[in-house]
């Protein structure tokens, strides 16, 4: 996808997201949905990914624990190894304050997906 | 299921004889030991010692009652049983790295051999020098090729590679063959011609098979995946994302059903729709034992809660026949149109072998087309 797309995706997206900073709950499904569509994979430009990493774990983080569990149920096979991926990515650069919900995510993520899952995101050739 | 364990050592590679009484296997070393059934046991009768390296491969012929293997010392040779002695022939294959795999053609008059040299030896017999001879198949190979398997037709050969596909070849030798007939892959079959290529999965491919008419070929590849392709002027290719750990071998055993193992230790049914173009998983082909089911004690549950943040009651113990990592998978009974016994040997040193009615009963909702 061209960069200039990309990025106009990226700000379409982030005006779904940015009302759901807290105490607003907003459709927080349907923001899931809409931030794990067009992902950044076959981008090079590391700005992009990063912005759209940045996206999906702000979108992660304001769920509510009881809420995971049916958001990932909502997903079909591939947003999950999507998922999987961002999840991942999340871990890289681990912080006080994203640890926790993340792993959260990964238990439930690892229940719809299995094993599989964590092993194409070590598999994958191009992430996310 | 007869599970035997031969030794600790995990069993590299194996072939059966034609008539199943006696295996050949390679006990993670440089020799291949044979062992004949004797009743419910099995006893050593041979020992091949020949290779400088891990064999990496063995082929038994079922008609000419000939052996091949390959090995990491480069070299294959092929071996015929003389007044009860197994005795072998030097094949100069001309690669430069260790040779992964080999299989005998169904006309067994030639046979295919993948390297690390990111080529495929195809040999066969020269009757002026009493010689094997072999002819390479290099592009579009990038890499290591991990599989092998020959269509019916003796022509055809799918291999899987560590490039992340799988492949379909002509390996046509004019010299020990008639032109072959036209097949769903492609009528124009020159030697090392690519007849297809696979795409939509990535990971190594570790298994190939080709269906008993030759029209499907399946292949489990390092992403958890399996995938199957139907021959035809465009290739229909269907994938399962599997949870599983990573698939190792792929077999069919009926037109529509594959059995793969891997490093989950035990088989696993797929059962391959092509009206739906869906694969989906038939089921886990294992009858674990049961273990009694001991309740737990509060102290245990604070503890596991402590110590691992879980309050399930599993133990983390293997519950399969296997105790580790299945690698090959060879069918025993039935050929590949309607397999009835099938055989797998793996990491940990041993060798079950499944009984397709067996199972079939066993898990109720088992369904086998």
């Amino acid at each position: 996808m061209r960069l200039a797309h990309r990025v106009k995706l990226i700000i379409e997206i982030s005006a779904t997201v940015l009302p759901l900073t807290p105490p607003g709950t907003g459709n927080l499904m349907d923001a899931l949905q809409a931030v794990l569509k067009n992902p950044p994979i076959n981008t090079k430009n590391q700005n992009v990914k990063e912005r759209a990493e940045a996206l999906v774990l702000k979108v992660l983080s304001s769920f509510k624990s009881s809420d995971i569990e049916k958001a990932v149920q909502s997903l079909d096979k591939n947003d999950v190894d999507l998922l999987m991926k961002y999840i991942y990515k999340g871990f890289e650069r681990p912080s006080d304050n994203n640890s926790a919900f993340l792993l959260q995510w990964h238990e439930k993520a690892l229940s719809a997906g299995g094993v599989g899952s964590i092993v194409r995101v070590l598999t994958a050739r191009k992430t996310v | 299921m007869a599970y035997h364990s031969f030794l600790l050592e995990p069993i590299s590679c194996h072939a059966w004889n034609k008539d199943r009484t006696q295996i050949a296997l390679c006990p993670n070393n440089h020799d291949v030991h044979i062992y004949k059934k004797n009743g419910a046991s099995w006893n050593k009768i041979h020992v091949l010692k020949e290779h400088n390296g891990q064999v990496t491969g063995i082929g038994w012929a079922p008609e000419s009652n000939r052996i091949v293997t390959c090995g990491t010392d480069r070299n294959a040779y092929v071996w015929t049983l003389k007044a009860d002695v197994w005795k072998p022939t030097l094949v100069i294959l001309r690669i430069n790295r260790a040779a992964r795999c080999v299989q005998w053609s169904p006309k067994e008059n030639k046979f295919a051999v993948g390297s690390g040299s990111r080529l495929i030896s195809i040999c066969y017999f020269e009757q002026e020098n009493d010689w094997w001879v072999c002819k390479h198949i290099k592009k579009p190979i990038r890499s290591t090729i991990l599989s092998l398997d020959w269509h019916p037709n003796n022509v055809l050969l799918a291999a899987g590679s560590s490039d992340f596909k799988c492949r379909i070849f002509s390996a046509y030798i004019k010299e020990v063959e008639e032109k072959p007939a036209p097949t769903p892959w492609g009528s124009k079959m020159p030697f090392g011609e690519v007849m297809f290529e696979s795409s939509g999965t990535s990971g190594w491919v570790h298994g190939v098979t080709f269906s008993a008419s030759g029209n499907r070929v399946a292949w489990a590849s390092h992403d958890s995946t399996v995938a199957v392709a139907e021959g035809g002027k465009t290739p229909v290719i269907t994938a399962l994302c599997s949870e599983t750990l990573p698939l190792l071998c792929v077999m069919f055993i009926t037109e529509n059903s594959l059995v793969a193992a891997g490093h989950d230790c035990y088989p696993v049914l797929f059962v391959y729709d092509a009206a739906k173009r869906t694969i989906s998983f038939g089921g886990k082909l294992d009858v674990p034992k049961q273990s009694a089911q001991r309740g737990m004690t509060a102290r245990e549950r604070f503890q596991n809660l402590d110590k691992k943040a879980t309050t399930e009651t599993k133990e983390i113990v293997l519950e399969s026949l296997h105790k580790n990592s299945i690698s090959e998978i060879s069918i025993l009974e039935g050929g590949k149109t309607k397999c009835a016994k099938f055989c797998t040997t793996g990491m940990d040193g041993g060798m079950v072998i499944w009984d397709v009615k067996t199972l079939e009963s066993a898990m109720k909702d088992l369904k086998i087309v």
